[in-house]
């Protein structure tokens, strides 16, 4: 059983290896091998999961090794598995939307020439997600969590020829470098405090090492989940993101890569667990991320980036639920899964809608869509119930959760962070709302495209409705199935760990409260957007409109902040580099070369000249024989 | 060299100092004539006369066999290969002593000086008041006394100095041997080549000017009086040792007009003493540019007698 | 009188013989005064074999001899040489090791 989890990874390695090497004749059936090979993926994750299932539950863990990687003295890194309950849960979350989304692609790329290749990255994406959440240690991880950010750089900037595609593609990478650091300092400070940096003994070892350290390496994770999940401060490459193709928005911008973040900081769990203040730096971060996403996607008009806002807010939730310990964890990876299949249901439904506008992505152009795509407009409306927290559908479940865990927290803290994450529900509804109004309801504003042609709105092939409809269905059933009995709670416990904290409100009193805030926001949505007819151009908004539609000026203040001081720094040194370091090293070749144009002066050539030196070097040599003689 | 005979002596004969006083000053003029001389051949004398005397004082010294080798091997082959290869490369060439290296003058006296001064102190430093002699060592004879040195302690050196000898001689013959390429040819051949290619059939001019220079360096005048160095060695032609005498005779009775001119002004200012007379004050002249003893200058004495009568 | 005087009359041949080869220009009277060199080292050698009574100073001498002999055959090789390609024996006319 153990090999099979090499396969798992090895598997769409081969596709990626075959589609990117194989060339051109592969362009009429890569697609099939890509979706195959991630197909035989997900079939192997089944089938280990059936066979983890028939284990006791403390013996779950799966471990494989493939190979000894830097055996250097007292430095070992092997490439080792593991594969426990919450690798498990990727795994299939990975492999399954991963799959579907495979398949959706094959409808979506259909036209694009460079099909090939995209399904080759797709497969290496999935080979870098699976050997992330595989991984038997930070080493590997971090391969892993390079692999997903090189597959996301190349996904993103797919369609190279436009250059907001490009400068987007740099963005994230750039952005995710800050937080790759992070991750690498984390690792090296691992090393010098457990002397390694596999998973099993750096945890079970916290207990050792002082709070200091573990509080350093906490933050440093953060860092580095900040950036791969895109939380606050580093959340600005994901909007720009979504200049990459739907699937991959879908996939890896939506369902796995940008919760990687969430899956590092539980794998770590022992080490926030022994180091408050990184936790409180984790709550923190989630609670405004999760506030900051929705005001975001309230702003925008892109229906893909109101969906860019909504995930950074939903990852929030996640962090947020994940920064309060054991009684957030598995309902931090409860509300991931749920997540994965309502979002990645509501990106392709996003992604069916434009491929039928002539991709056309502002919803102000939208409108009365429900009739003309059916299908779409189901699975799309199974989704927003989903992620609004609609009572009995997966993201009330999850989320729920999440707000009950957040007043347990206690004290202040816990009234602060309950706060927030039902102000964020409230929000939620009602930015999914204005979506759900403007995308499907209301008359037809729509226009020709650039080449003058009228939209005709139809519904998408079934490779692309097939995939939706799935996720649908996982939408709707998911939280249910995973709260019935307790039983998500069950299987990730022995991982994670569980405790129930002291809840300042009863369970009945947070699900009420958050049906309140949710008929607060889809009314207030009705109201702007149901009741009377939207402009085709948007209206100038109040001021936190206008900085909301510039993602509340984070661009603006990176570019302050971060841009400007280091280009006059870099002008700087340029200038210290030019003047002092040239002008020293210059000038000392200059001293150099006068020095020897005058000593040249001796070497005259003529041999006589040469003589009287050596004549006068001798009677010195005496001299100083003499002289020596003397003393 | 009585001094030599004994064991332990503080002084040498006054006989041996004498000399040495003598042929020692003899040495350095030698010396100092051999840098100083503007001629190669000169210089090569001067040094020759040093060496003798150097030989003298190896006697002087016990050192008979070596007196005797620098006598017979400095002076008599190396001095004498220094005067062949002075011959070959141009006696004629007198160095011109002055100096062109801006400073060199200075800097050698300078060095010499301070050189000199310090070996004498160095000297002075470590001076005996008495020595060994050589009677002892040379008890056996002098010349068997070296060869039991030669043939036992330094047989290696020895061995040594004669492989660098031999590399020496070939070496010198590589450094002056030109390859001849192609068989020489013969005179037939030559004559025969000459009147094919139609260029100088007859024999070519023979130097020297007509009744007045056949010296193998002077080019014979064309018709129209200007030299033809066709007529000159082709060898001297390479170097360039061909003498220009085209001008001569003018100048000479230029110079000659000019001498008569002064002598005639003389004669003005001394009228009152003596009647006038040509004759004899011309005769002194040409007396004089007899005992120059250069051959143009006689010539154009000979000239201008001519052109007197 | 003391043999060291021959010591004294060895260092003044020698410095004169240095002061030759730094001022003369024609290369075969600048061998002349190597040569001049090479004999008050002789001198110095044989006298110092009177000093110190036994032959070896004698058999220096007379290596030096040999070498010196060496040394003036392939040196006159090269000036001959040089004389040909040239046209000169002057020392200074080979200048060409300058820029």
């Amino acid at each position: 059983m153990e090999n099979l989890i090499g396969l798992l990874v090895a598997a769409p390695l081969l596709g990626a290896a075959l589609l990117l090497c194989g060339g051109r004749r592969l362009d009429g059936k890569g697609h099939y091998i890509g979706t195959v090979l991630a197909a035989a993926s997900f079939v192997i994750g089944a089938v280990l999961f059936a066979e983890m299932l028939g284990r006791g539950e403390h013996d779950r863990a799966l471990h494989s090794k493939v190979f000894s990687w830097i055996p250097v003295g007292g430095f070992r890194a092997d490439v080792a598995f593991q594969l426990d309950q919450l690798s498990m849960t990727f795994v299939l979350l990975i492999t399954g939307v991963g799959t579907l989304i495979h398949i959706y692609s094959i409808g979506y790329m259909e036209h694009d020439e460079r099909r090939r290749r995209f399904f080759g990255y797709l497969n290496l994406f999935l080979a870098a997600m699976l050997l992330l959440v595989l991984a038997d240690n930070y080493l590997l991880l971090y391969v892993g969590w390079e692999g997903v950010g090189l597959a996301s750089y190349l996904l993103i900037g797919f369609w190279q020829h436009k250059p907001s595609a490009a400068t987007a593609a740099k963005k994230a990478f750039i952005v995710n470098r800050v937080g790759d650091v992070g991750l690498s300092i984390a690792i090296m400070l691992m090393f010098t405090t457990f002397g390694t940096f596999t998973f099993a003994p750096v945890l079970t070892n916290v207990d050792h090492a002082s709070e200091g350290k573990l509080t350093a390496i906490g933050l440093m994770l953060l860092l580095a989940a900040c950036g791969k999940s895109a939380q606050v401060p580093l959340q600005s490459w994901l909007g720009d993101a979504m200049e990459g193709p739907t699937p991959v928005s879908a996939l890896i911008h939506a369902a796995t890569m940008v919760t990687a973040g969430v899956y590092l900081i539980t794998r770590s769990g022992a080490i926030f667990n022994a180091a408050p203040d990184a936790q409180t730096a984790v709550v923190t971060v989630g609670a405004v991320t999760l506030l900051f996403g929705a005001i975001v996607g309230c702003a925008k008009d892109d229906i893909k980036k109101a969906l860019a806002g909504s995930t950074m807010s939903q990852i929030g939730y996640m962090i947020l639920a994940a920064g309060l310990g054991p009684i957030g964890y598995v309902f931090a990876i409860m509300h991931l899964v749920t997540h994965g299949f309502f979002k990645a249901g509501l990106f392709l439904g996003a992604g069916s809608v434009m491929h039928a506008m002539n991709d056309e992505v502002d919803m102000r152009k939208y409108g009365a869509l429900r009739k003309y795509m059916p299908v779409t407009f189901v699975t799309f409306g199974l989704g927003y119930l989903a992620i609004i927290g609609f009572p009995g559908l997966s993201g009330f479940w999850s989320k729920d959760k999440i707000i009950e865990a957040a007043f347990a927290k206690g004290g202040t803290e816990g009234w602060i962070l309950g706060g927030a994450a039902l102000l964020g529900a409230a929000i939620t509804a009602y930015y999914m709302t204005r979506v759900m109004l403007l995308t499907f309801f209301g008359e037809k504003r729509w226009v020709p495209d650039e080449a003058g042609q009228e939209p005709h709105p139809h519904e998408s092939p079934s490779s692309m409705t097939i995939p939706m409809m799935v996720l649908a269905v996982g939408s709707v059933f998911a939280g249910g199935l995973f709260s019935l009995n307790d039983s998500f709670l069950k299987w990730l416990e022995p991982v994670t760990g569980h405790s129930h904290g002291d809840s300042p409100l009863s369970a009945a009193a947070v699900t009420g409260g958050t049906m309140v805030v949710l008929l607060i926001g889809v009314a207030l949505a009705w109201m702007q957007y149901g009741r009377r007819p939207v402009p085709r151009t948007a209206p100038r908004g109040s001021l936190l409109t206008r900085a909301a539609r510039r993602d509340l000026l984070q661009d603006d203040f990176n570019h302050v902040a971060l841009v400007k001081p280091g280009q006059y720094l870099t002008r700087g040194l340029v200038y210290v580099d030019h003047k002092l370091v040239d002008g020293v090293v210059n000038g000392t070749a200059a001293g150099v070369g006068g020095l020897s144009g005058r000593l040249r002066k001796l070497q005259n050539g003529y041999a006589r000249t040469y003589a009287v030196s050596m004549f006068g070097g001798t009677a010195v040599l005496i001299a100083a024989t003499l002289l020596m003689r003397a003393v | 060299m009585s001094g030599t005979l004994a064991a332990a002596a503080s002084t040498t004969s006054t006989g041996e100092a004498l000399q040495f006083w003598v042929l020692g000053t003899v040495a350095v003029i030698g010396a100092l004539c051999t840098i100083l001389m503007h001629k190669a051949v000169h210089s090569a004398l001067c040094l020759a006369g040093t060496m003798i005397v150097l030989a003298v004082f190896y006697l002087a010294n016990g050192a008979y066999f070596l007196g005797v080798v620098q006598i017979v091997v400095y002076t008599g082959a190396i001095m004498m290969l220094f005067l062949f290869v002075v011959m070959l490369v141009g006696v004629t060439a007198a160095d011109s002593l002055k100096e062109t290296l801006k400073g060199q003058r200075w800097l050698a006296a300078l060095c010499g000086l301070g050189f000199g001064i310090l070996l004498c102190a160095g000297i002075g430093n470590a001076s005996l008041t008495t020595w060994n002699g050589l009677g002892q060592a040379n008890a056996g004879g002098n010349v068997e006394g070296l060869a039991a040195l030669i043939f036992t302690k330094y047989v290696f050196a020895f061995e040594i100095t004669g492989a660098l000898l031999i590399t020496a001689a070939v070496g010198a013959m590589v450094l002056t041997h030109r390859e001849r390429t192609e068989r020489a040819r013969t005179q037939r051949e030559q004559s025969e080549a000459r009147v094919r290619t139609g260029r100088n059939v007859p024999p070519l001019p023979a130097p020297g000017v007509y009744a007045r220079h056949n010296a193998v360096d002077i080019p014979g005048l064309l018709p129209d009086g200007t030299p033809s160095e066709l007529t000159v060695n082709a060898t001297l032609r390479g170097r360039g040792q061909i003498r220009d005498v085209s001008t001569d005779a003018l100048a000479e009775l230029a110079a000659l007009e000019q001498r008569s001119q002064r002598w005639l002004g003389r004669k003005a200012r001394d009228t009152g003493k003596k009647a006038e007379d040509t004759a004899e004050p011309e005769h002194g002249e040409n007396g004089e540019n007899g005992e120059n003893g250069q051959n143009g200058e006689n010539t154009a004495g000979a000239n201008s007698r001519g052109a007197a009568k | 009188m003391n043999p060291v005087n021959y010591l004294y009359l060895a260092a003044l041949l020698f410095t004169i013989g240095a002061a030759g080869v730094v001022i003369r220009r024609n290369a075969i009277v600048l061998f002349m005064c190597v040569e001049l060199m090479l004999n008050a080292c002789n001198l110095a050698f044989v006298t110092f074999s009177r000093l110190h009574g036994n032959l070896d100073g004698q058999i220096i001498a007379f290596f030096t001899m040999v070498v010196a002999a060496a040394e003036v055959v392939v040196g006159l090789a090269i000036i001959v040489s040089v004389f040909r390609s040239r046209h000169s024996a002057s020392v200074d006319d080979a200048s060409l090791m300058k820029l």
